[in-house]
C-alpha cells in the first residue's frame, strides 16, 4: 500500500515533467501548425544551463531563473531563424529542418560541457524527506516538482482563458489572416509563444536536473514520450497534454514498478523481471495504439 | 536536353558507376572504398523504400528504421540458433542459408509493417509522423528486452549468409549482390510507380478526398505501400545484418529514421533513384566532414535546415531539371 502511494507519487512527477513538455509543444502544434523535434533540445538547454549557473553561484534559484532565460531566448531565437520559414512549407520540412537541429543542439553541448554527464545537487532547502503518511517518507524535492507543475498548468488556464494576449493567442489559432488584419504583431505573438513553449521545457529540463543526470541527446527520450502524451491528448489541447501527460507517468511508473511484480504469479521470477521489464516499457504505446484505435484524434480532439 | 532524358542518363551513369566501383577501389588500392559503398547500397535501399512511402503515398513515416531492424533481427535470430543447433522457440531450427532467411526477413518486416501500417493509416498528418515513431519506439524497447540475443548490446554473427556456392564472405561478391537486390528492386518499385496502382497512390498523396470520392478505397492502396515500403526495408536490414555482421537495436533507434528521411529529402522526394543519391551524399559527406571533425554534426545539422529550406527539389530534381518542368 505504502509501495504503491509512494510509485504513484513518482508517477505524478513523471506526469508533471511530461506536461511542462507538452503544453509547449502542443501550443505550436495547435497553433502554429509546427511539429518541432527539437523542442527537447531546450529541455537539454535548461538543465546545462541551469546546472551550470547554479554550481557557479551555488545558487539553486539563480539556476533556474537562468536556465529559464537561456531556454526562451534560444527558443526565440530558432523560432525567428529557422521556423518562421517553415511554418507554410509541409510537415516533412518541419521535421527534417529540426531534425538538423537536434544535431546541431547535442553537438553543441557536447562541444561546450564535453561528453560527461553534469551532476546537479538538490538545494539545501529542498533537500531531505518528509513523512507524508505513517510509513510514507518521500523527498521533499520531488514534492516540490509537483507543486510546481500544478502551480504553472494553473497559470496557463489563466493566461488562456482571462487575458488579452490569451485571447489573441487562440485567435491567430485560428485565423492567422484576420488577426493580423485586426492590428496584432502575429509575427511577434508566434514568436512570444514558441518563446514560452521553450521556457517551460528550460523549466522541465532545469526541474529534472537533480532526479537525472543532464548529458547530450537527453531530450530525445523526454521528446518521443511528449509525442506519445500529445497524441492521446489531442494535437493542440492543454487538456489534453494535462490528462495525457499524467496517463502516460502513471502508466510508466507503475508498469516499471508492478508489472515484474504480478508476472511473478504466473512465471518464473527471473523470466517475469526480463517480460515484465520489456512490457512495462512497451505500455505507454500500448496504451497509446489503444487510444488510437478508439479515438484516432485523441481524447480531446481540437478544430475541425 | 529534356528533363526525362537528363533522368536516363543520370540512372545510367550512377549504376555504370556502382557498377565499376569496385574495380576502381581495386585501382586505387583502398579496400574500404568496398565496404563504404555496399554500406551506400544498402542505406540507399532503405533510403528508396521510404521514398515509395513518403514521396509517392503522402505517408511520412517517422519509424522506418523498425522494419531495417525487424530484417536484421530476423537474420541474426536464425543465425543464432543455426550456430548453437537450438531450435527457435523449441521446434524452427535456425539457419544461415541467404535464400531462407532473407525472404524469411522480408516477410518478417512486411507483417509487421501490415500490423503498424493498418493502425497508423487511421490517421494521418501530424499524428501519423508522431504514432509512425512511437510504434518504432515500440519496437526498439522490444529489441533493447531482448536479453536472450544481447539485449542492449546486441548480437553478433560469426559470419555471413550462405547464398548457394556465392561466397559472400568475399566483400566483392557482397556488394555486387546489395547492387543486384538494390537494382532488382528499382527495377519492381519503378514499375510499381507508373502502374495504375502508382497512380492512385500518387493520386491518395495530393489529393485523398478526390480519390475517395472516384470511388477508391484510399487507405487500402496506402496500406498496400506501406507494406511494400517495408518489406524493402527489411531486406536492407538482412543486406545490414551481413555487411556489419552484428546487430544492436542501434538498428531500430528513431535517429536512424530521421537520417533515412534526410537522405530521400537529400536526393530527392518522389524520384526513387534520388534517395539512393542521397544516401550516397549523405554517407560520403558524414564520412568526410568526420575526417577534420569530431564535431561534424554542429555543422552538418545547419547543411540540413539549409538543405530543407532552399533546395526543395533535392539533388536529384536539381540534376535533372525536374524542378523546372514542374513549375
Amino acid at each position: 500500500m505504502i509501495l504503491l502511494v509512494e510509485q504513484i507519487l513518482n508517477g505524478l512527477q513523471l506526469g508533471i515533467t511530461l506536461f511542462l513538455m507538452s503544453a509547449g509543444l502542443t501550443l505550436v502544434f495547435g497553433i502554429m501548425q509546427v511539429i518541432n523535434l527539437a523542442h527537447g533540445s531546450f529541455y537539454m538547454i535548461g538543465a546545462y544551463v541551469g546546472a551550470t549557473v547554479a554550481a557557479a553561484s551555488s545558487s539553486f534559484l539563480l539556476g533556474v531563473a537562468a536556465a529559464l532565460t537561456a531556454s526562451a531566448l534560444a527558443g526565440m531565437a530558432v523560432e525567428s531563424a529557422v521556423l518562421r520559414h517553415l511554418y507554410k512549407r509541409d510537415h516533412l520540412d518541419q521535421v527534417l529542418a529540426t531534425f538538423g537541429l537536434i544535431f546541431f543542439f547535442n553537438e553543441l553541448t557536447r562541444m561546450i560541457w564535453g561528453k560527461q554527464p553534469l551532476f546537479m545537487d538538490v538545494p539545501v532547502w529542498l533537500s531531505g524527506n518528509i513523512e507524508l503518511l505513517p510509513g510514507l517518507i518521500y523527498p521533499v524535492y520531488r514534492l516540490a516538482v509537483i507543486m510546481v507543475g500544478l502551480l504553472v498548468a494553473l497559470l496557463l488556464w489563466f493566461l488562456f482563458a482571462k487575458t488579452r494576449l490569451g485571447m489573441q493567442i487562440r485567435a491567430g489559432a485560428s485565423n492567422r489572416d484576420m488577426v493580423a488584419a485586426l492590428g496584432v504583431n502575429i509575427k511577434l505573438l508566434y514568436t512570444l509563444v514558441f518563446g514560452l513553449g521553450t521556457l517551460l521545457a528550460g523549466l522541465a529540463g532545469v526541474m529534472a536536473g537533480p532526479i537525472f543526470a543532464v548529458e547530450s541527446g537527453m531530450g530525445e527520450s523526454i521528446l518521443i514520450l511528449t509525442f506519445v502524451v500529445i497524441v492521446i491528448g489531442g494535437i493542440g489541447s492543454v487538456r489534453g497534454a494535462v490528462i495525457g501527460a499524467l496517463l502516460v507517468g502513471l502508466v510508466d511508473t507503475l508498469g516499471r514498478a508492478f508489472l515484474p511484480l504480478v508476472l511473478r504469479l504466473f512465471l518464473s521470477s527471473s523470466y517475469a523481471d526480463g517480460v515484465g521489464a520489456s512490457l512495462a516499457s512497451m505500455s505507454i504505446y500500448i496504451v497509446m495504439a489503444a487510444v488510437l484505435i478508439w479515438r484516432p484524434r485523441g481524447l480531446f480532439p481540437t478544430g475541425s | 536536353m529534356s528533363a526525362v532524358n537528363r533522368t536516363s542518363t543520370l540512372v545510367t551513369s550512377g549504376a555504370l558507376f556502382f557498377l565499376l566501383l569496385p574495380f576502381l577501389a581495386d585501382y586505387i588500392g583502398n579496400p574500404y572504398l568496398l565496404s563504404l559503398f555496399s554500406r551506400v547500397l544498402i542505406y540507399g535501399l532503405a533510403a528508396a523504400s521510404l521514398d515509395l512511402l513518403v514521396g509517392y503515398g503522402g505517408l511520412v513515416s517517422l519509424g522506418h528504421a523498425a522494419f531495417v531492424g525487424i530484417g536484421a533481427y530476423v537474420v541474426a535470430i536464425m543465425f543464432h540458433h543455426g550456430a548453437e543447433a537450438e531450435p527457435l522457440l523449441g521446434f524452427i531450427s535456425g539457419s544461415e542459408n541467404g535464400f531462407i532467411v532473407w525472404p524469411l526477413a522480408v516477410l518478417a518486416a512486411a507483417g509487421a509493417a501490415l500490423l503498424i501500417g493498418a493502425l497508423s493509416l487511421r490517421t494521418s498528418g501530424m499524428h501519423f509522423i508522431m504514432i509512425t515513431l512511437a510504434f518504432a519506439q515500440m519496437a526498439y524497447y522490444f529489441s533493447v528486452s531482448l536479453e536472450k540475443y544481447g539485449g542492449d548490446d546486441g548480437i553478433s554473427l560469426y559470419d555471413r549468409s550462405v547464398l548457394g556456392g556465392l561466397d559472400l564472405g568475399n566483400d566483392i561478391s557482397f556488394y555486387y549482390v546489395c547492387f543486384f537486390l538494390l537494382s532488382l528492386f528499382l527495377i519492381l518499385a519503378y514499375r510499381l510507380t507508373r502502374s495504375r496502382f502508382g497512380l492512385i497512390l500518387r493520386g491518395c498523396g495530393s489529393n485523398p478526398r478526390r480519390i475517395q470520392a472516384l470511388g477508391i478505397h484510399s487507405k487500402r492502396y496506402r496500406l498496400v505501400c506501406f507494406v511494400i515500403g517495408g518489406a524493402g526495408a527489411g531486406l536492407a536490414g538482412a543486406l545490414l545484418a551481413n555487411q556489419t555482421e552484428y546487430v544492436s537495436p542501434a538498428l531500430l533507434h528513431w535517429t536512424l529514421s530521421g537520417e533515412l528521411l534526410v537522405m530521400v529529402l537529400l536526393g530527392g522526394l518522389g524520384s526513387l533513384f534520388g534517395p539512393v543519391l542521397g544516401a550516397t551524399v549523405y554517407l560520403l559527406l558524414e564520412e568526410t566532414l568526420a575526417m577534420y571533425t569530431e564535431h561534424w554534426m554542429v555543422y552538418f545539422g545547419p547543411i540540413l535546415i539549409l538543405v530543407v529550406i532552399f533546395a526543395k527539389q533535392g539533388l536529384f530534381g536539381l540534376l535533372t531539371g525536374a524542378w523546372k518542368s514542374d513549375e
